[in-house]
């Protein structure tokens, strides 16, 4: 096997970028979450369905806005999600660059695969 | 099961999964397959919430970990985007299917894959196969065969029956969207005992696959409301926390004792979760 040149040291950087981007704003929503509800006494032992604004990409970033704590550590959950989509995509941009056309398709493929498993959801 | 406050809640859970972490990273077995059956046993909380914050979990400790790997060289990387395809499809319909499946089901199911983990624990490492270039024409035309360091040099291998490999990859993918687990134990047995792969290839090449497909069945979990950030946060970072100890602390020599022990934690979860799912508890 001939090995792509620098895939997988940019696949690695990719990879820790992306956790501890996600890990940091998962922590920074953690604390307001905490310091504003730490006394609540939440029911998780019923499930009931999340209100629309964590349910969904859109949701996510229109609650941003609101800067609310669960609201910040969807929006790190959701950064997390997108790390491994993400070194997807840059793998395929790599093979691309290298021109070896089967892996950009196979990359393409998995990327497709990813998106629609976001978007569609339901 | 006494209510608790967001504030001893968290405190547990980050605990917990430290701990679950920690082992699953020490022991080779995975964190992930002990969160599930600790938040809905210990804590009480719903099958579904547990199976979301169980997946963003894998996710942030498989990215983590194939940060590390990845530079190794050990990684297969076009195999595991090849087989990417197959993890990602059967995650897909793992996590529609999950939607109509009754957690009586889900529970039973979940038993299972724990008593096959906690036996895995249980047994040693194997020799290695020797593979010979004869394969087939289909791994060559995918250029799948690679190479690993050993001892200092490069060490060539020759991928197996591909095709019966892609097709378990398919199944390990089926299990990781419905029950939001690595299935990285059934990733490994498809390479190694199947595809005739190296070990360390294909545990890290696992280890790299794992966060594609449980990205693939997020957005179906997210989409449906599992992923409750009250539960994810801490569930996230303490495993995420404990699995990075683990690595730092692990040293050359293997945990045969620590293996066993944690399998057999396995076995009695495993046991206590046929227990719940048969009397419908969960």
């Amino acid at each position: 096997m001939q090995r792509t040149p620098h895939l997988e040291s940019e696949l690695s950087t990719v990879l820790r970028f992306g956790v501890v981007l996600a890990a940091i704003v998962v922590a920074l929503g953690g604390a307001i979450y905490l310091a504003r509800h730490a006394f609540d006494v939440p029911n998780y032992a019923s499930f009931h369905t999340e209100v629309a604004d964590l349910r969904s990409v859109a949701g996510i970033f229109r609650g941003l806005a609101t800067f609310t704590g669960r609201g910040l550590i969807q929006f790190g959950l959701l950064l997390l999600i997108a790390t491994p989509i993400i070194r997807v995509a840059l793998a395929g941009f790599v093979f691309l660059r290298n021109k070896d056309w089967l892996y950009v398709t196979v990359a393409c493929i998995v990327l497709a695969l990813l998106l629609f498993g976001l978007v569609t959801g339901k | 099961m006494p209510a608790h406050s967001v504030a001893s809640l968290t405190a547990f859970l980050a605990a917990g999964s430290f701990l679950a972490g920690l082992l699953g990273s020490l022991t080779g077995l995975g964190g992930g397959v002990v969160l599930i059956p600790m938040m809905t046993l210990l804590f009480g909380i719903d099958i579904r919430y547990a199976i979301g914050a169980s997946l963003v979990s894998v996710i942030a400790t498989s990215s983590g970990a194939a940060s590390a790997y990845v530079k190794e060289g050990y990684t297969n990387v076009r195999l595991g985007m090849i087989l990417e395809v197959a993890t990602s499809v059967g995650a897909i319909a793992g996590a529609a299917i999950a939607v109509y499946a009754n957690t009586r089901f889900i529970g039973l199911l979940f038993g299972a894959v724990l008593l096959q983990s906690a036996w895995s624990a249980f047994q040693g490492a194997h020799e290695e196969f020797e593979t010979h270039p004869p394969v087939k024409r289909l791994a060559m035309y995918l250029r799948l065969d690679g190479t690993y360091p050993v001892n200092g040099r490069e060490k060539r291998y020759y991928v197996q029956s591909f095709p019966s490999g892609f097709a378990l990859m398919g199944v390990a993918g089926l299990l990781s969207g419905l029950l939001g687990i690595g299935s990285g134990a059934m990733k490994v047995i498809a390479m190694d005992r199947i595809m005739k792969i190296p070990f360390k290839v294909s545990t890290t090449t696992s280890n790299f696959m794992i966060g594609v497909t449980a990205a693939a069945s997020a957005g179906v979990y997210l989409a449906r409301g599992y992923i409750e950030p009250g539960l994810a946060m801490p569930v996230m970072l303490g495993v995420l926390a404990g699995s990075l100890t683990g690595a730092r602390i692990l040293t050359r020599a293997s945990t045969p004792l620590l293996r066993r022990v944690f399998g057999i934690v396995i076995a009695i979860l495993a046991a206590q979760m046929i227990y719940s799912g048969i009397m419908g508890k969960l």
